[in-house]
C-alpha cells in the first residue's frame, strides 16, 4: 500500500493532468467536436439535432456493443453488417406478410420481430463453431459469413434493393415506433409524453422537441444490459480473461470454445435489434442497412479504447465512438463539406484513436515501473 | 523419516522408438524441497508432464497422499491437490490479482434480489490473506497484472495454488526470467511454502537456486533417475558430474 501512495503522491499537476486526458481523450475530443461544429455549423447547436445524432448513432452503437465483447477476446466480427440487413428484411417481410395474410398488426410485429432476432442468430452460431471449434480465424470466418448473409438477405428480397410496399396501418405504427419519441417539448404546451400532438400550427412545429426518442431508449436499454454484463458478471470477467490468456482461461477450467460460441452469437444478437429498428425506422426492409456501419462499429469499438490485441476493452466507450463517428458525419454535412471527406476523417480518427491508446498505455507501464 | 506424499515407481514412458523414461522410481516426502535436474531431454519435463497428468505412462504407478493418479486427467489431479505452475504462469495478465486468484472459480454475490455478480472485493481481500501467508505484499491491489514485476507475478500463482489447497506444488524453471533481486524473492517464497509443509518439486537449470533452497537433488539423465542425493551429498561439482554424466563409463 505504501508505495502506491508514494508513486501516487510523487505524479505532478501536469502528469495528473496528462493521465486524465489520455485515458479520457474520447470524452474531451467529443466535446471539443460539439463545441466546434456548434460554433462553426449553424443549427448544429439545437436539441433536435442532438436528438437526431443519437438516432443515427444508434446503428454502430448497438454493432459496436456486440463487436466490443468480440474484439476483447482478440477476435473480429465482419459479418454483422449484413446481419443487420438479414434481420431488416426478415423483419419487414414477414410482418408484411403476415398483416397481408391477416394477421393483426400487434401479434404481427410480435412475431416477425421475433423471428427476425432469431433468424439473426444463425450467422452468429456458425460463426462461433467455426471460430471456436474448428479453429477457423475469426478474420477468415466471419468473412465468409459476411458473403453468405449477404447472398441470404438478397435472397429474401428476390433480388431487390428493398422489401417495400408495407400495408398502410402496419406502416404508420412503425413509423410512430421507429420515429417518435417517449417525451416532447412543445412550445407552449410544455412536455408531452408518447406522441407529438395533431394539428399544431407550422411555427409551433419547428419548435417541438424530440428528447427521449424510442431507438435512443432502445439501445440505452442494451448498452446498460451488456455493459453491466462485461462488467460485473463472471461471463464478462471470462470474457476478459480468454481475451488475456486463453491459455490460461482453459487451465482455469474455463470452457472456452463454449464462451466463445456465446460471444458471437451475442455479436450478432445486437446487429439483429439494430437490423429490426432499421425497418421500423424506414418502414421497410434494406439489406444493405448495415453495410456501410460494420467498419463504422471497428471504428467506434476501437476509438473507445478497446485493444485490437484483446483483454481490454468497455462498453461505454465503444458507445462514445459510435457517437464521435455520429457527431462527425453530421457536423460536415452541416459544414457543407462533401461527403467523400467523411470517410478520410474518420479514418484519420482512428488511427490518432490507436495511437493515443498505445501512448496511454505505454505512460502507464512507465510509471509503474518506476514507482 | 517424514512421510512420502508422492511416489512413481517403474514410470516408462516412450515416444515412437525413444524411451524418454526408463523405469523411474522418484519420491516427495512432505515439507521438503526436491531440485530435479538434467540436461535437455533427460527426461525431466516428462517426468512431471506424467505426474501432472499432460501425459500417460506406458507403465508404473503414481500415487498421491494415497491415492492412485497414475494416467489420470490434468483437471483431476490438480483436484487432488497438485499444482504445476509453469513457466509461462497461466495468468490472465489483464486482470487484478483477486481476479486472477478466483480465475474460473469467481465468487459470485446476489444483488437487487436475483442478479448474479462478481464479488470482486470479496476475492481482493482474499487474494491478500494467502499473499500475507506467503509474506508478499502487492502495493495496489485493483493493479493489473501487467503492471506487477515477474517476481510478484510468480507469487500470484503460487498464491492461486495454495489458495486452492495444493498439497504439492511444481514449479518450472521458477527464476528463468527474472532479474537477480527477484530470484532471491522467488526463492524466498519457496521456502516459506515449505515452511508451511507444502512439499515443491523445482526444475532448474540454475545451479545456485538448487543448492540454496533444495533439500535434496534427482538427477536425471536418458530417462533414468541418475543420482538421488540428499543434502549434504551435494555440491555444484557433484550435480555437474551427474548431470553431463563424468566418469559413468556407460556414457
Amino acid at each position: 500500500m505504501a508505495t502506491a501512495t508514494a508513486s501516487k503522491s510523487t505524479l505532478n499537476t501536469r502528469d495528473r493532468l496528462l493521465d486524465i486526458l489520455a485515458k479520457g481523450w474520447a470524452y474531451f475530443f467529443l466535446l471539443a467536436m460539439v463545441l466546434f461544429f456548434s460554433a462553426t455549423g449553424p443549427g448544429f447547436f439545437s436539441v433536435n439535432n442532438f436528438s437526431n445524432i443519437l438516432v443515427t448513432s444508434t446503428l454502430v452503437a448497438l454493432m459496436a456493443i456486440g463487436q466490443t465483447y468480440v474484439v476483447i477476446t482478440s477476435g473480429i466480427d465482419l459479418s454483422i453488417g449484413w446481419t443487420v440487413g438479414l434481420a431488416s428484411v426478415v423483419s419487414a417481410r414477414s410482418m408484411r406478410d403476415l398483416v397481408n395474410g391477416g394477421m393483426d398488426i400487434g401479434p404481427a410485429m410480435l412475431l416477425g420481430v421475433s423471428m427476425a432476432l432469431l433468424v439473426s442468430l444463425i450467422p452468429g452460431i456458425i460463426n462461433g463453431i467455426l471460430i471456436a471449434r474448428v479453429k477457423v480465424p475469426a478474420f477468415i470466418a466471419t468473412l465468409g459469413m459476411y458473403g453468405i448473409v449477404r447472398g441470404a438477405a438478397f435472397l429474401l428480397t428476390d433480388g431487390q434493393q428493398v422489401i417495400g410496399n408495407l400495408p398502410d396501418g402496419l406502416r404508420e405504427v412503425l413509423r410512430a415506433l421507429g420515429n417518435g419519441s417517449l417525451l416532447y417539448y412543445v412550445p407552449e404546451q410544455g412536455f408531452v409524453w408518447f406522441a407529438r400532438p395533431d394539428n399544431l400550427p407550422p411555427q409551433v412545429i419547428r419548435g417541438v422537441a424530440s428528447l427521449l426518442p424510442y431507438p435512443v431508449i432502445v439501445t440505452a436499454v442494451v448498452v446498460v444490459v451488456f455493459a453491466f454484463i462485461l462488467g460485473r458478471t463472471q461471463f464478462g470477467r471470462h470474457t476478459y480473461a480468454i481475451g488475456g490468456n486463453p491459455d490460461a482461461a482453459t487451465r482455469a477450467g474455463i470452457n472456452v470454445k463454449n464462451h466463445l460460441l456465446w460471444i458471437y452469437v451475442l455479436s450478432a444478437f445486437t446487429a439483429g435489434i439494430a437490423g429490426v429498428m432499421h425497418s421500423f425506422r424506414f418502414t421497410a426492409g434494406a439489406p444493405q442497412a448495415g453495410e456501410a456501419a460494420l467498419l463504422q462499429s471497428v471504428a467506434a469499438v476501437v476509438i473507445g479504447g478497446t485493444s485490437l490485441f484483446g483483454g481490454e476493452g468497455k462498453i461505454s466507450g465503444a458507445v462514445i465512438g459510435a457517437v464521435i463517428i455520429g457527431v462527425l458525419q453530421t457536423g460536415l454535412v452541416i459544414l457543407n463539406v462533401d461527403s467523400i471527406w467523411q470517410f478520410i476523417v474518420v479514418g484519420v480518427v482512428i488511427i490518432v484513436a490507436v495511437l493515443v491508446n498505445q501512448a496511454q498505455a505505454a505512460l502507464e507501464r512507465l510509471r509503474t515501473t518506476n514507482g | 523419516m517424514a512421510e512420502i506424499i508422492l511416489s512413481a515407481t517403474g514410470v516408462h514412458k516412450h515416444f515412437g522408438g525413444l524411451i524418454a523414461l526408463n523405469s523411474v522410481d522418484f519420491q516427495v516426502e512432505r515439507g521438503e524441497v526436491v531440485a530435479l535436474l538434467g540436461d535437455n531431454g533427460a527426461g525431466k519435463s516428462t517426468l512431471i508432464k506424467c505426474i501432472s497428468g499432460v501425459y500417460r505412462p506406458e507403465g508404473g504407478h503414481i500415487s498421491f497422499d494415497g491415492q492412485d493418479i497414475t494416467g489420470r486427467a490434468p483437471s483431476a489431479i490438480r483436484d487432488a491437490g497438485i499444482e504445476t505452475i509453469y513457466q509461462d504462469l497461466a495468468l490472465a495478465e489483464n486482470l487484478d490479482v483477486g481476479a486472477n486468484v478466483f480465475l474460473g472459480k469467481e465468487k459470485k454475490k446476489t444483488i437487487l434480489g436475483f442478479i448474479r455478480v462478481t464479488d470482486d472485493d470479496y476475492m481482493r481481500q482474499e487474494a491478500v490473506k494467502v499473499l500475507d501467508r506467503l509474506d508478499i505484499h502487492i502495493p495496489s491491489l485493483k493493479q493489473r497484472l501487467v503492471n506487477l514485476s515477474g517476481g510478484q507475478r510468480q507469487a500470484v500463482a503460487i498464491a492461486r495454488a495454495i489458495y486452492w489447497n495444493a498439497r504439492l506444488v511444481i514449479m518450472d524453471e521458477p527464476t528463468a526470467a527474472l532479474g537477480v533481486p527477484e530470484q532471491r524473492k522467488v526463492l524466498a517464497l519457496v521456502r516459506s511454502l515449505r515452511d508451511q509443509g507444502i512439499p515443491i518439486i523445482l526444475i532448474s537449470h540454475t545451479m545456485t537456486d538448487v543448492l540454496e533452497v533444495a533439500d535434496r537433488c534427482v538427477v536425471m539423465r536418458r530417462g533414468r533417475v541418475a543420482a538421488n542425493l540428499p543434502k549434504g551429498q551435494f555440491d555444484a561439482e557433484i550435480l555437474v558430474k551427474h548431470i553431463v554424466g563424468a566418469g559413468d563409463l556407460s556414457a
